[in-house]
């Protein structure tokens, strides 16, 4: 393939006008020794015929989750993603377009991203949210950050029942030297209120709980937490899943000061891991450090409604090595998918499918523990949970073969997502081969 | 005006509807306790299929990509982005993959990361890459925790600073503190390339590295690269390369040649995958063997055939992403790569060059280039001339190519240069473009002579007049609320 367009002939009209005899004179500046003096050792160019058989068959090589069952969840979810998501995200307006520097040209995409924040407020129960982050655990880092910076503390504990994934990402995010990681064990799947509040001092930025937690528990001792935090004016950061918030209380509401977690679930498809999208909301107070690009309404010179970015004095391009993050390009594709998506399902479609989640999964316990299996933890779940397995490998293994993509392996238990694309049929199969596993 | 997804909302109006549940209606439980549920609906819009539809498209004519015209943005490489590409990411054996399968069921995926990886360690000249990070910054920052990772495994605790250029981007120097490293700026000399007496001069052991983008923010190459490398290395510190500007060399020098340690490339720019408004983009980095240790985790090896995640690596600095990042962008920077092979990124680079060259002789006449000489993929004008002889400033010529149906160059930006136009054409453009392009320069030159005032008001043809940024931000309006 070639994308370039000019023809050789124009090349040279081109060159004249430059003043170049060839097109290597354009690169007299390289020192020679620097000059790559053969040909990149790469395969050779393909036709669109030869790309289209190599990546269909590359692809052909993987088990995808939309021809099989899959109970895999945390912390990527397969949803349900309706058609007219991926046909409008194909508008190549959007998608060819770069961060919206330019409002007049901008105009659509800005008013996708201010409707974007607006959804996740709404969502969320927050003052504000930004335009997006990478994922759910750099948001989450990114979140423990600002707690430190707001408060001038260092002191950042986690109960160890947050995702692991998300406490790593957070880890590598203190190498910075401003924030002190202390994670706190969990007791019987959620976090133990008692070490927590125990460890809670005027040294303490922040408390992060994710709710649902990494195994799908709620957390119950919110209330607790959150007084403890507050009262020695440290920040409660929560990590939660957008799709519960169509049934449970959202995080403004338990007293958040920012709220994160992880979008994929709205309308961006599994695809291996990423792109995803982390949503970042937080409370006015916190609004001038808030990290990433913000949009606000305003007015053009003749009154005219107008959207445009805002608060840029935070953001590494005004404030350089003052600025308190140095994120740049984010997730806006993924954001608008999500925007897209929430639109579609709306208000009632949201609650509903949150709902049926969740039935489907308080079925598949039923189902379960009918087929002789225990639940790891006796504790009110959303969609997910940990069911107790001797030898989740296998177990893994033997769902496969029956067709069945399974789930997560814990430490003695498979940890299981049901969401609103699962059938009882399915359900009945999973129970069926897992319940004979634990007969044997 | 444009109403809100919100202000079109009619209560019970809906697009998306549940298949019907299959649980038999004796076994539906729900075991939430109650203090647990929300008291109110979130408030999301309510409209049927066909008003969303519109909506979005109707925001989509309200918005400007590369497949609407001519992008010249300087440091960002608006080209093209292949159609194949966006085919392939969506294919389901893409798309549908959940990121913990077992490692059986993905192996078409991981071969596809590790293929890329090795394409990336040629095309830079690097031993190992990670394709963890998920943007250009996150690979620096990605970068920079490597470089802190590798002094202090040599128990080399005292360098505290971090030196980028007075030309860099904003994300090096806010890179640097992030991982808490003090910025020390080098100058830039009469030529404007890095001050070697300046770098000389700052360096010292307490120096942790340079983060250094080649060819420069003005488009130029740094000649001397070597040299400073020299000096960066002699006084132990370690070169970083941000790939920001890496469309100008691929296929004919490479970072790992000219002594870089540590290099990031943005896959949404040199490797033609789509900015998507903002993003996802990819920003993998590339290591010299001896920081391989130091990865993120997992890496992707391959044994008999096989393809495997290994978490088991001691030295590394951890994970950046939760997963192994935006898996989506580097199918479609695979394919692309695929599609060109050696000759086509080489002639992605020449190309670029050439452009670029022409555009900065044919507007060399009209606007005053500060730096005009033999540039790389992109360079910088002013319009100080216009500033200074009507008043007519970088911001009014960008506000006027949007009434061309043009989008404008970065503005203001290095900071080195005064009223900055930074202008990239790449290499996806026709000659034609670019001379439409000369031809509507010109013009605004000569409307700043003519008619300054009608230019201060610019744009007069797009969907709104300039915006008051100052309201916006002295009384932000973050979300909207409805009116009762």
């Amino acid at each position: 393939m070639n994308y370039v367009p000019n023809p050789p002939w124009v090349v040279r009209q081109m060159l004249d006008t430059i003043g170049a005899k060839n097109i290597e004179d354009l690169f007299a500046d390289i020192p020679e020794a620097l000059k790559l003096k053969r040909d990149l050792n790469l395969p050779r160019p393909q036709s669109e015929v030869e790309l289209r058989r190599e990546l269909a068959a590359l692809a052909g090589r993987n088990l995808s989750a939309d021809d099989r069952p899959c109970f895999l969840g945390a912390g990527a979810y397969d949803h349900y993603i309706p058609a007219a998501v991926e046909q409008l995200l194909l508008r190549s307006e959007f998608y060819t377009a770069y961060t919206p520097y330019q409002p007049e040209l901008s105009q659509g995409v800005l008013q996708t991203i201010f409707e974007y924040q607006t959804m996740i407020c709404n969502l969320t129960g927050m003052d504000l949210a930004n335009a997006s982050m990478y994922d759910g655990g750099s948001a989450l880092a990114e979140a423990c950050s600002l707690a430190c910076d707001a408060t001038r503390r260092r002191k950042i504990l986690i109960p160890d029942t947050v995702h692991p994934r998300y406490l790593e990402v957070i880890r590598t995010y203190a190498m910075g030297g401003k924030m002190e990681i202390i994670t706190v064990p969990g007791k019987d799947g959620v976090a133990d209120p008692d070490a927590i509040t125990s460890m809670i001092d005027s040294r303490t930025a922040a408390v992060v709980i994710q709710h649902p937690n990494f195994y799908g528990n709620l957390e119950t001792a919110l209330q607790q937490i959150e007084k403890a935090v507050h009262g020695v004016k440290g920040l409660l950061i929560m990590a939660v899943d957008p799709i519960s918030l169509g049934l449970l209380k959202p995080p403004g509401a338990w007293g958040a000061d920012i709220a994160v977690g992880e979008g994929q679930s709205l309308g961006n498809p599994l695809s291996f891991g990423g792109p995803y999208l982390g949503f970042f909301a937080a409370t006015e107070q916190l609004m001038r450090r808030v990290p990433g690009r913000l949009v606000g309404e305003t007015v053009d010179r003749e009154g005219n409604r107008a959207f445009v970015l805002t608060l840029q004095a935070r953001e590494q391009h005004i404030r350089r090595e003052k600025a308190g993050s140095n994120i740049c390009s984010n997730e806006a594709l993924c954001a608008l998918a999500a925007t897209i998506y929430l639109t579609l399902v709306g208000r009632e479609g949201l609650k509903e499918i949150a709902r049926r989640c969740h039935q489907l999964a308080c079925y598949a316990k039923q189902k379960l523990e009918q087929a002789g299996l225990k639940l790891k933890y006796q504790r009110p779940f959303f969609k997910e949970f940990a069911v107790t397995i001797p030898d989740p490998r296998a177990a893994n293994a033997a769902l496969l073969k029956e067709g069945i993509i399974g789930g997560y392996e814990l430490d003695g238990a498979l940890l299981l997502a049901f969401t609103e694309k699962r059938t009882c049929a399915e359900i009945d199969r999973l129970a069926s081969v897992l319940g004979g596993i634990a007969r044997e | 005006m444009s109403k809100l997804i919100f202000e079109k909302s009619v209560k019970g109006a809906r697009a998306f509807t549940l298949p019907e549940s299959d649980i038999p209606p004796e076994k539906v439980s729900e075991e939430i306790p109650a203090d647990f549920l929300r008291e109110e609906d979130p408030l999301l819009p309510e409209v049927s299929e066909v008003e969303a539809v519109r909506h979005f498209t109707a925001l989509s004519q309200r918005s400007y990509g590369v497949d609407s015209g001519f992008y010249p943005l300087g440091s960002c490489t608006m080209k093209y982005n292949p159609k194949i590409n966006e085919w392939a990411a969506r294919l389901p054996g893409f798309a549908g993959i959940h990121p913990y399968q077992p490692e059986e069921t993905v192996q078409g995926a991981l071969e596809l990361m590790y293929e890329l990886e090795q394409m990336l360690c040629e095309i830079t000249g690097m031993d190992s890459f990670t394709l963890q990070p998920a943007a250009g910054a996150h690979g620096e920052m990605t970068g920079a925790m490597i470089i802190k990772a590798y002094h202090n495994s040599r128990g080399d605790t005292k360098r505290t600073k971090m030196i980028v250029p007075d030309s860099a981007h904003g994300t090096n120097p806010a890179t640097a503190n992030m991982l808490g490293y003090k910025v020390i700026e080098v100058k830039s000399d009469e030529r404007g390339l890095v001050d070697l007496e300046d770098l000389r001069a700052l360096m010292s052991d307490e120096i942790a590295g340079l983060m250094l983008t080649n060819p420069n923010t003005l488009g130029l190459f740094e000649e001397n690269i070597r040299e400073i490398a020299a000096i960066v290395h002699d006084a132990g510190g370690l070169l970083y390369y941000d790939g920001a500007n890496a469309n100008a060399i691929i296929g004919i020098a490479r970072p790992g040649d000219m002594g870089f340690d540590i290099c990031h490339l943005n896959l949404h720019k040199t490797f033609g995958t789509p900015h998507g408004g903002g993003g996802p983009g990819s920003g993998p980095i590339g290591v010299k063997s001896f920081l391989a240790d130091f990865l993120p985790v997992p890496v992707i090896e391959k044994h008999e055939g096989k393809y495997h995640l290994n978490y088991n690596r001691p030295l590394s600095i951890g994970k950046v992403h939760t997963f192994y990042g935006n898996f989506g962008v580097m199918v479609k920077a695979y394919t692309y790569i695929k599609a060109l092979g050696s000759s086509g990124l080489k002639a992605v680079s020449q190309n670029a060059v050439l452009n670029a060259n022409y555009l900065r002789t044919k507007l060399a006449g009209c606007y005053d280039i500060p730096y005009n000489r033999l540039c790389k993929h992109e360079f910088v004008a002013s319009a100080r001339k216009q500033k200074k002889e009507a008043g007519i400033t970088a911001l009014d010529v960008a506000k006027a190519l949007i009434d061309r149906r043009c989008h404008p160059p970065t503005v203001y930006f290095p900071l080195i240069v005064e009223e900055a136009l930074m202008i990239e054409p790449t290499e996806t453009e026709t000659r034609e473009r670019l001379d439409a392009f000369i031809e509507a320069m010109l013009e605004i030159d000569r409307e700043a002579r003519e008619n300054p005032e009608r230019l201060k008001e610019a744009p007069h043809r797009a969907v709104i007049r300039r915006p008051d940024e100052t309201g916006a931000a002295r009384n932000p309006k973050l979300k909207w609320t409805p009116k009762d």
